[in-house]
């Protein structure tokens, strides 16, 4: 890549820092460049941002249809899965994908339900409710 | 409480490339430039891991697990490292306070998750980040991350809990610094480049697994092409996306390494005139530049303005050619004859 060649267009990260690339001067020697983004970077992590949105709502959907408890919803929504939610709140993971049950997260105690809703940061009703407070 | 340790903030590609060069120079080991310490660390490498998961997508590397390149490059230069990880996050910060209190600048693995100075779009659970903490004052510590322009600070909670971070790679805590007192010469460096250089060409042309080095790249060539079919083209879009990321995303100097690669070649020539290492340095901008044509291909495809099997074939083509422009360029640099 020649130095005039490093893309310019700016991202998310661009607006907070710009990213050091390699690239090559006019006698072909490497020096360091400045770059504020590359648009195929910033569509690769839109089409990422997308699949997020997607997996949320069907996840939504799947808990207003008694197909899964709320966590399903919380736990898409924080970007995890069953084993980064289970590092997080301690429990094994295959406690975890019980609790995803709606008849088994139905039985949860208070305690169990409040080791949840600290990992997301919410309350124990709104985890049942999958209230929503954007920040 | 106020205790800042006479550092200098070094903005860097590569978050471990950074926290390496940053952390020797602190303990005044001044030549080792990004481009060497990848290359004395022999950090070029490729791996994809079809049975395993990260954000729903394959895993596709472009680096060795974090940690190798900062300890490869210590070892060749004959340079001590304290590296420890915790279960207590008390402990973890004891041991942190301690360090800073004796003076030391120190290395930590964080997850970017929680990272409040990155921007929320790149905040995913990525475990392999590395930053530096240099001070503390009051409740927050001083720190240099090496991808960012300037200085930033985290409170306690807020470095707790990207040291603490869960998932795959999970740092524990994990912390690291040079022992300082070394007295590094330039000929500990020539024998570190060749060393590298011998061992990343080995890494990659003699792989026993069909995953890793220049056989990994063939393999995810030839998975690409089949992507489609496999996947259908909503998902394979994905994992192209995913691909594009972790190959060009913060951290990589663009085209997965190539370029900064490619430098560190040119920087060896410095060190060892063999005429050879500046043509293979070329090779590797060569192949740098294949690897963005090929991301172009991708978001051609994620972004639906591509999508017949065609587009994948050729997608596939792009990985099979920089396969083969790699395995040239490392046999060369295997038979380099060292004087």
């Amino acid at each position: 890549m020649k130095k005039e060649d490093v893309p310019q267009d700016l991202s998310s990260l661009g607006k907070l820092t710009n990213e050091v690339c390699y690239a090559t001067d006019s006698s072909g020697k490497y020096v360091t460049a400045l770059s504020r983004g590359w648009d195929v970077k910033i569509s690769a992590l839109d089409t990422a941002w997308d699949e997020v949105t997607i997996r949320i709502e069907a996840a939504r959907q799947k808990v207003l249809n008694n197909e899964a408890s709320p966590l399903l919803f919380f736990m898409e929504k924080g970007l995890m899965d069953v084993q980064i939610l289970a590092g997080y709140t301690g429990y094994w993971q295959w406690q975890v994908k019980r609790h995803l049950k709606p008849n088994v997260f139905k039985k949860l105690t208070a305690k169990q339900l409040k080791r949840y809703a600290d990992v997301f940061n919410v309350t124990i009703d709104d985890l049942k409710t999958m209230n929503v407070h954007e920040a | 409480m106020c205790m800042k340790l006479n550092f200098e903030h070094l903005q860097s590609a590569h978050c471990e490339n950074g926290v390496t060069r940053s952390l020797l120079k602190n303990i005044g080991v001044n030549g080792i430039t990004e481009p060497l310490a990848l290359g004395i660390g022999y950090g070029l490498f490729f791996v994809y891991l079809p049975f395993l998961k990260i954000n729903n997508g394959p895993v596709i590397a472009f680096r060795p697990m974090p940690g190798l390149i900062f300890n490869r490059v210590c070892k060749a230069l004959d340079i001590p490292v304290i590296r420890k990880k915790f279960s207590s996050k008390e402990k973890a910060e004891a041991f942190l306070n301690q360090c800073l209190d004796e003076g030391h600048p120190v290395g930590c693995q964080v997850g970017v998750y929680y990272l409040p100075y990155f921007p929320r779009e790149y905040r995913f659970h990525f475990n392999a980040h590395n930053l530096i903490v240099y001070g503390r004052e009051g409740d927050n510590y001083l720190v240099s991350d090496p991808v960012m322009e300037y200085t930033t600070s985290l409170s306690s909670y807020e470095l707790e809990r990207v040291r603490f971070a869960k998932g795959t790679l999970a740092p524990n805590g994990q912390i690291y610094y040079p022992k300082p007192g070394s007295i590094v010469t330039p000929d500990q460096i020539k024998q570190g480049i060749k060393h590298g250089i011998q061992k990343n060409a080995n890494i990659m042309l003699q792989s026993v697994v069909p995953i890793v080095g220049i056989k990994g790249i063939r393999y995810t060539g030839n998975r690409i092409k089949s992507w489609r079919d496999k996947l259908g083209l909503k998902k394979a879009g994905l994992y192209l996306a995913q691909l594009v990321r972790m190959q060009e995303e913060i951290g990589t100097g663009g085209g997965g390494f190539r370029y900064i690669y490619a430098a560190f070649l040119q920087e060896a020539y410095e060190y060892h005139p063999v005429d050879e290492l500046m043509e293979i340095s070329k090779l590797f901008t060569e192949s740098g530049d294949l690897w963005r044509t090929s991301a172009v291909q991708a978001a051609g495809i994620y972004k639906n303005r591509l999508g017949s099997q065609e587009d994948f074939n050729t997608m596939g083509d792009y990985l099979l050619e920089i396969a083969e422009l790699e395995r040239k360029a490392f046999t060369a640099l295997k038979n380099i004859k060292w004087q």
